[in-house]
């Protein structure tokens, strides 16, 4: 790939490519004006509408180039992203995306359009196909669609599937049963799919009570769905007894791939007896997290829902790759196979790092959490922990320990979910932090829980912004630039 | 922590409370707005909106969590309490009384279905 700029090269006689003529008019358009050229600028335009459907002027902000530079590097700096500092957000795995992923995304020719033939697409095909078979592999599972847009969006993908499957059964089962510990997307995707939700509770130790299941079971069970380790980081043991109950009541298993990273290498939930199980790209394999743009929920099946896939699905066909429509698929959750680029991110990060790096990885995720555990004063009611655990913050809000840690330079845990801990504070450094940013994290953990009740009621005070009133931004909402000076 | 319970007043599990006057007017409880604690928005019915008790009737947002509000009895909806739509902080300041949110024309005034004020007070603590 050339990095030569686009001026250079036009300068040497030698026409930009033309994704590069694009991006370099594109740009040309949009410089702000330098301070002397900056005014009113009028613009005559030539309109159909009647005259009382148009007006003079439009109000729209102006600021010269400086003016916008400051701006954005403001805003930068008041930002804190996993690249400022450690970032131990509970359940949701906040991997640094490596560089080289993103370098290979942005390569031209990674940006292929999806409505090429077939026999153009053999490389984008053939990358789909093997993520499919990598994902099938690290799960237990016999076939993954890479369609679905989100973690949360594979849930309920997973859940189609599993409707789909009894109804092709001739079953009408009407609920599925969610331990209450569950992230809120599960009890959301079953809703979403038709299915009363009934909630399980934990036993004393934090793992699924097998006797509230057992009462819960019937033949209206369609699925069970669990995350292992669980929400508080607890590897549920009766596992293969809870599939067998889930299974004899005719039900599936659904596995919420959010904790995977704790298990890379080591268990497969198709091992345990799992049916249908999503995987957190941005979680578990680096991805960029979503955050509302585009990411990726594939979701995983053993073989008896193969053909309840959405539509397309990618196959070997001889010495080449094919699209094709899963027999009796649920259809289309999303446009083509899914958001490529994020899906070629996960298959460069799977591909380095192999069987042993993924292996590693699931290692010292435990690892760090474990001896972050250790060097800290909150009591941590459950254990023994994988790669999370929720710290209590006792007689403290979590809320305010949490604001207080802002003080010394690093993000915050999750707070006060799950609601089993009082105060929770539910914190997963991830395998990237080295002993040296666990014991930052370690002391800003300390300081917070030695912080007295003035102090915490006015944390943060060492940050860029203020303790944000999220009352009145949610009472009085200014959504406009227009709205700051009032 | 004590919560204001009015004698007057029956209550629904799901803490609405139905104070019975002619029509029978509806809010949430004391109780209630505290566990959810700053409100920030209020969606109810219109006039003239027929309910089934149990039903819901609108939704309550506060900075934790979006709840449905369901009715206590059946009937049409005869008033609406409309400050609420600026002022949803009444429901935090004053549930019994500027919080209140609808007033109910009951076809079915059996309020000995609710929970008394006891029984009410039993489920909070």
């Amino acid at each position: 790939m050339s990095q030569q700029d686009p001026v250079e090269r036009a300068n040497e006689g030698e026409e930009p490519l033309r994704f590069e003529q694009a991006s370099w008019q594109a740009s040309e358009e949009t410089y702000e004006p330098l301070l002397s050229e900056k005014g009113t600028r009028e613009v005559t335009v030539e309109s159909p509408l009647p005259d009382d459907l148009t007006r003079d002027s439009v109000e729209l902000p102006e600021v010269e180039e400086p003016e916008l530079a400051r701006h954005y590097t403001r805003l930068s700096e008041m930002n804190y992203g996993v690249e400022s500092g450690p970032f131990p957000l509970g359940s949701c795995t906040m991997k640094y995306n490596p560089k080289f992923t993103e370098d290979l995304a942005a390569r031209p020719d990674a940006s292929v359009h999806p409505d090429r033939s077939e026999q153009a697409s053999q490389g984008t095909l053939q990358v789909l196909h093997e993520l499919q078979g990598y994902l099938a592999d690290i799960g237990g599972m016999d076939a993954v669609t890479l369609q679905p847009p989100a973690g949360a969006a594979g849930e309920f993908t997973g859940i189609l599937i599993a409707k789909a499957y009894h109804e092709a059964n001739g079953e009408e089962r009407s609920e599925v049963i969610v331990p209450e510990s569950a992230h809120g997307t599960n009890f959301a995707s079953a809703a979403m799919a038709g299915y009363d939700v009934v909630s399980l509770p934990s036993n004393e130790d934090g793992r699924v009570d097998t006797e509230a299941l057992d009462a819960a079971l019937s033949e209206e069970t369609a699925a069970l769905m669990l995350t292992n380790p669980n929400t508080l980081g607890l590897f549920e043991r009766d596992i293969e007894e809870i599939a067998d109950m889930v299974h004899d009541a005719g039900g599936l298993l659904y596995y919420d791939g959010a904790n995977l990273n704790a298990l890379l290498g080591r268990a497969r939930p198709g091992d345990m007896g799992f049916d249908v199980m999503h995987y957190n790209v941005h979680k578990t394999f680096a991805t960029p997290h979503g955050g509302g743009g585009p990411g990726a929920g594939p979701v995983g099946v053993v073989e008896e829902l193969r053909e309840f896939l959405p539509d397309p699905h990618v196959r070997e066909a001889g010495d080449t790759y094919e699209w094709y429509t899963p027999a009796q698929s649920i259809g289309k959750v999303h446009g083509y196979d899914g958001n490529w680029l994020v899906l070629l991110k996960a298959h460069a990060y799977i591909t380095r790092l192999g069987d042993a790096g993924l292996t590693d990885a699931s290692a010292k995720a435990v690892l760090n959490a474990n001896y972050l555990a250790e060097q800290i004063d909150y009591e941590i009611p459950f254990g023994p922990f994988h790669h999370e655990f929720v710290a209590s913050a006792g007689e403290q809000d979590a809320a305010d320990a949490a604001k207080r840690m802002l003080d010394f330079g690093v993000h915050p845990p999750t707070t006060k979910w799950p609601e089993i801990v009082p105060e929770a504070l539910m914190t997963e450094p991830t395998e990237i932090e080295s002993k040296r940013t666990l014991d930052q994290l370690a002391a800003a953990f300390d300081a917070a829980k030695e912080s007295s009740d003035e102090t915490l009621a006015d944390a943060p005070d060492r940050t860029a912004a203020d303790r944000i009133d999220q009352t009145e931004a949610a009472r009085n909402p200014r959504l406009s630039w227009q709205a700051l000076d009032e | 922590m004590s919560f204001e319970i009015r004698d007057d007043c029956r209550y629904r599990e799901s803490h609405e409370w139905a104070h019975p006057n002619g029509v029978v007017r509806v809010g949430l409880t004391d109780f209630a707005q505290d566990e959810l604690g700053d409100v920030v928005f209020v969606e109810l019915p219109q006039e003239g909106d027929a309910l089934s008790r149990g039903e819901e009737f609108g939704v309550i947002e506060s900075i934790k969590a979006v709840s449905d509000l369901y009715a206590p009895v059946s009937g049409e909806v005869v008033a609406v309490n409309e400050r609420l739509f600026d002022e949803p902080e009444l429901v935090n300041e004053s549930p019994f009384e500027d919080g209140w949110m609808l007033e109910i024309e009951p076809t079915d005034a059996d309020l000995d279905a609710l929970l008394s004020p006891g029984e009410y007070r039993d489920q909070t603590e």
